[in-house]
C-alpha cells in the first residue's frame, strides 16, 4: 500500500534550491558576531546555514579565518551536531522520522531502503541533485508511523516498497 | 609544605601537591597502562586505560589526569582495576580490523601489547568492523581510520606541539573518526608531514609512505647506478631499531650494510650539511652587511617551511634560500658527481635516510628539481631503514665497519650537529665567524643553544657586531616567536627552526617508542663525535673545499644559485 500522501504546510522546512553562497553574505553574517573564540561558534554555523541551505567547504573555512580557530576544528563541531548540513538539499529533500514510535514500526528498515535506492547515506544528496535524505527525530505524526515527510509533504506507513514507489513517482515528474 | 603522603597498595609514599597520580606511579615503579595520555601535554582522560580505584570512595578514577590528595588511599592492580582495564581493550579490539599479520605496525604496537599483558585471550565482544576508505593523498602520510582506536593522541600533538591541526574528531558516538576537514585527502590539508603523529599513534592508524617496490626495482635494474645519503641523525638511530643501545654511533656499520642490500655508491648528508653552512652563512653575513630581510630563518627543515608557506607567509623572505641538506647532496650527485663519473643523471637513483617523513614530501616538491630531473628519487625513514635491511636479511650486529665513499662523504663534526635542535645554529655561527674575523673561535661549543627546550636565545659576539640567535622547535613554539617579531622584537638575527620537539633526532621518521632517555643518548653521542673529531668546521671540509674549487666556485655563486638554492611561495590548503 502506497501510504497516502498528507499536506502539511506548517511542518514545511525552509528550503532555498538556489544556493546564493557568496563570501560577500557570508561576511555580513560573520560581522555580527565578535572576532574571537568560539562561543558563538553554533548559532554562526546556524545563521549560515540558514541562509545557504547547508555549510560549504568555503563558509567553513570563512568561519575559522574569522574566529581564528582551524577548519578542522570547525568541520568536528559541526558534524558532531546532526542539524548540520554539508551539501545543498536536493530538490526533493526527504525527512525520514526516527523518533520512537516510527522506530517500533520499522523505520530503520525504511531508512536502509531508502539510501540503497538514492545510493546515498543520510545527509548527503544525489550526484543530479534531485534528493537528499535527512534523519529527523519525532516529527509529531507518530499515527501515521513509519512515516516520512518529502519537501514537507508526509508520506504515512511507509515500507520497503512503498517507498521504491514513492521515489519513482517524483522521478517520473522529472521526465 | 609541598609534600602530602598517599597510600598506594597500601604502602604510604609521599606526593607533590598537585601532581597527577600517575607520576607519582611513575616515580615508584608501577607500570599502570596508559594510551590517550601523553607526556608534557595536558591530560585529556579520554581512554581511561590508566583507571586506578579510590578506596576511600570506591570510584575508579584516571589517574594521569587526577591529581593528588591528602590521605588519599588507591589500589592499582585490584581484581576491579585490572577487570575494567581489559574490558576497555576487549571493547576496542571488538571493532578493530584484526589485520595484525599484515599491518607496519605488528610486533610495535601499544594495543597488541595491552591486550598481551591483560591476557585477553577469548573475544567476548564482537562488535561493527569498520571500513574507511585509507588516505594515501600525502607524500608522507597514510592514514588508516579503520585501525584508529581513537585515543587522539594525534589531533592534540598536531594542534598543542605543531599548531597546525590538520586532523581533528569529526562526527559523533560510533561514526566518530579522526579526519579533516570536508574529509579531504591530507594532501589538501595544512598537514605539514612532519610525522609526529605516527610517532604518538599506538596503533597502525598512522604509518608512512613506503617506497620499498620502487628502490627494489632500482637495485634490480643493472642501467642503474643506485646511490644513497643518510642524514646526520640516522647513524646514531639506527642502533635502537635493532635493539642495540640508545645513542650508539654505527657510522660504519651502517655503510657496510647499505652496500651489503645494493647500493652502489654511500654518501652521506652530513657533507650537504657543510656544504649547506658554506651557503647559509655567507647568505646571513650578506644580509646583515646589506641590510637584507632579517631575521634570517634556516630553511633544512621541511615541515618548518610548508608551516611558513601556509600559516606565516609574512616570513617568507626571511627563509634563507638555501635548499635542504637532503636537496643540496641531490642536485651534487646528479651534476657534479654525475660529470665526474660520465654518468647521465637520468640513469642514476638517488635514496635518501632521513629522520624525518616531511623528507617525502620535500623530495617531490616542484622546486626540487634540476632541468626537469628530480634531485632525490625516494626517501626511507630510519624505520624503514631497519625494516628494509631486515628484509634484505642484513643484521647489523655482525658487520664489519668499512668507510663511506668519496668525495661526498667527508663530513666536519658541524655538520653532525644539524641532527640536534641548535645544531645548525652551532654549526653557522662557526663558520660566520671565521669568514668575519678570519680568526676560527676559541670555544667551540655554544651550549646557550644546545638541549631538548623549545625555545632558546643566545647573544653572540663575532668581532665588534652581537648578534641575537634564537633556536626553536615544535612549531608552537617558532609560532610564538615569529608572533613577537611581529609586534616588533628587533634583537634577533638569526633563527633555526625544527619542526619535531628537540630537532631530527626526535624526527616523525625515528624509532617508535623511544624514551626521554634514548633522545638524550642521541644528542649526546652527537656531541661526543663533536668533541673527539678534529674537523669541528663546515669550511675545513677538504671535500667540501674542493666541490668549490673544481665546480661551485665560491659560495653564492652563479651555480650554486642554479643548484642549492631555491625559493617558496604562500601555499593555499584547507586549513
Ligand atoms: S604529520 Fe604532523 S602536521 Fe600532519 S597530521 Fe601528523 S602531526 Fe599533524
Ligand atoms: S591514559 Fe589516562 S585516560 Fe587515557
Amino acid at each position: 500500500m502506497a501510504g497516502a500522501s498528507i499536506h502539511l504546510p506548517f511542518l514545511k522546512t525552509p528550503r532555498k534550491t538556489i544556493i546564493i553562497n557568496t563570501m560577500e553574505n557570508i561576511q555580513q553574517i560573520l560581522e555580527k558576531y565578535p572576532a574571537q573564540g568560539r562561543e558563538n561558534l553554533i548559532p554562526l554555523l546556524q545563521e549560515i546555514q540558514n541562509f545557504n541551505g547547508f555549510l560549504s567547504q568555503e563558509s567553513i573555512v570563512e568561519v575559522g579565518k574569522y574566529l581564528n580557530l582551524p577548519s578542522s576544528k570547525i568541520y568536528g563541531v559541526a558534524t558532531f551536531y546532526n542539524q548540520f548540513r554539508f551539501q545543498p538539499q536536493g530538490k526533493y529533500h526527504i525527512q525520514v522520522c526516527r523518533g520512537t514510535a516510527c522506530h517500533v514500526l520499522g523505520s530503520a528498515t525504511v531508512l536502509e531502503t531508502l539510501q540503497k535506492e538514492l545510493k546515498i547515506k543520510a545527509g548527503d544528496t544525489t550526484a543530479d541533485g534531485l534528493f537528499s535524505i535527512e534523519v529527523v527525530a519525532c516529527i509529531g505524526a507518530c499515527g501515521l508511523a513509519p512515516v516520512i515527510a518529502v519537501n514537507g509533504n508526509f508520506h504515512a506507513k511507509v515500507n520497503s516498497d512503498s517507498i521504491k514507489e514513492i521515489i519513482q513517482n517524483y522521478k517520473n515528474r522529472e521526465i | 609544605m609541598n609534600t602530602i603522603n598517599i597510600k598506594i597498595n597500601n604502602k604510604t609514599v609521599e606526593a607533590n601537591k598537585g601532581e597527577m597520580i600517575l607520576d607519582v606511579l611513575n616515580r615508584q615503579g608501577i607500570k599502570v597502562p596508559t594510551l590517550c595520555h601523553i607526556k608534557d601535554v595536558f591530560p585529556s582522560g579520554a581512554c581511561r586505560m590508566c583507571v586506578v580505584e579510590n578506596v576511600k570512595t570506591g570510584k575508579l578514577i584516571t589517574s594521569c589526569s587526577y591529581p593528588v590528595e591528602d590521605n588519599m588511599e588507591i589500589l592499582t592492580h585490584s581484581q576491579r582495576v585490572v577487570d575494567s582495564r581489559k574490558t576497555i581493550v576487549e571493547l576496542l579490539l571488538s571493532s578493530h580490523p584484526d589485520d595484525c599479520l599484515y599491518c607496519v605496525r605488528n610486533n610495535h604496537c601499544e594495543l597488541q601489547d595491552l591486550s598481551a599483558e591483560l591476557q585477553v585471550r577469548e573475544r567476548r565482544i564482537s562488535g561493527k568492523k569498520n571500513n574507511y576508505h585509507i588516505d594515501r593523498s600525502s607524500a608522507s602520510i597514510v592514514r588508516d581510520p579503520d585501525k584508529c582506536i581513537l585515543c587522539g593522541r594525534c589531533v592534540r600533538v598536531c594542534e598543542e606541539i605543531m599548531g597546525v591541526s590538520a586532523i581533528d574528531f569529526i562526527n559523533r558516538g560510533s561514526k566518530t573518526i579522526v579526519g579533516t576537514t570536508f574529509n579531504k585527502g591530507l594532501n589538501n590539508s595544512s598537514c605539514i608531514n612532519c610525522g609526529q603523529c605516527i610517532m604518538v599513534c599506538p596503533t597502525g592508524a598512522l604509518t608512512e609512505k613506503n617506497h620499498f617496490a620502487e628502490i627494489r626495482d632500482a637495485i634490480q635494474n643493472p642501467k642503474r647506478t643506485v646511490v644513497v645519503q643518510y642524514a646526520p641523525a640516522i647513524s646514531v638511530s639506527l642502533a635502537e631499531e635493532f635493539g642495540m643501545s640508545p645513542g650508539e654511533d654505527v657510522n660504519g656499520i651502517m655503510n657496510a650494510a647499505l652496500r651489503r642490500v645494493g647500493f652502489d655508491m654511500v654518501f652521506d648528508t652530513t657533507f650537504s650539511a657543510d656544504l649547506t653552512i658554506m651557503e647559509e652563512s655567507a647568505e646571513l653575513i650578506h644580509r646583515i652587511q646589506n641590510g637584507g630581510q632579517l631575521p634570517m630563518i634556516t630553511s633544512c627543515c621541511p615541515g618548518w617551511i610548508k608551516y611558513a608557506e601556509e600559516f606565516a607567509s609574512d616570513f617568507i623572505p626571511n627563509i634563507s634560500s638555501c635548499k635542504s641538506p637532503q636537496q643540496m647532496m641531490g642536485a651534487v650527485i646528479k651534476s657534479y658527481w654525475a660529470d665526474k663519473e660520465c654518468m647521465s643523471p637520468e640513469n642514476i637513483y638517488s635514496v635518501a635516510i632521513m629522520p624525518c617523513t616531511a623528507k617525502k614530501f620535500e623530495a617531490q616538491r616542484e622546486e626540487m628539481t634540476s632541468k626537469g630531473i628530480t634531485d632525490v628519487d625516494a626517501v626511507l625513514t630510519t624505520r624503514e631503514l631497519g625494516a628494509f635491511l631486515k628484509m634484505m636479511g642484513v643484521n647489523l650486529h655482525n658487520i664489519e665497519p668499512e668507510m663511506v665513499d668519496s668525495p661526498l662523504g667527508f663530513r666536519s663534526t658541524a655538520g653532525k650537529l644539524f641532527a640536534n635542535s641548535g645544531g645548525v645554529m652551532e654549526a653557522a655561527l662557526r663558520t660566520a665567524y671565521y669568514k668575519l674575523t678570519g680568526k676560527e673561535l676559541v670555544q667551540f661549543r655554544i651550549p646557550a643553544v644546545r638541549g631538548l627546550e623549545g625555545r632558546k636565545e643566545a647573544k653572540i659576539k663575532i668581532g665588534e657586531m652581537e648578534i641575537g640567535v634564537a633556536v626553536v622547535s615544535g612549531l608552537v613554539n617558532a609560532a610564538k616567536l615569529l608572533q613577537e617579531i611581529r609586534e616588533g622584537r628587533k634583537d634577533i638575527h638569526f633563527i633555526e627552526v625544527m619542526a619535531c620537539p628537540g630537532g631530527c633526532i626526535n624526527g616523525g621518521g625515528q624509532h617508535i617508542g623511544a624514551s626521554e632517555g634514548a633522545l638524550k643518548a642521541r644528542i649526546s653521542t652527537i656531541y661526543n663525535i663533536d668533541d673527539k673529531e678534529v674537523v669541528k668546521v663546515s669550511h675545513k671540509n677538504p671535500e667540501v673545499k674542493q666541490l668549490y674549487d673544481n665546480f661551485l666556485g665560491e659560495p653564492l655563486s652563479h651555480i650554486s644559485h642554479e643548484l642549492l638554492h631555491t625559493h617558496y611561495q604562500k601555499r593555499d590548503v584547507l586549513k
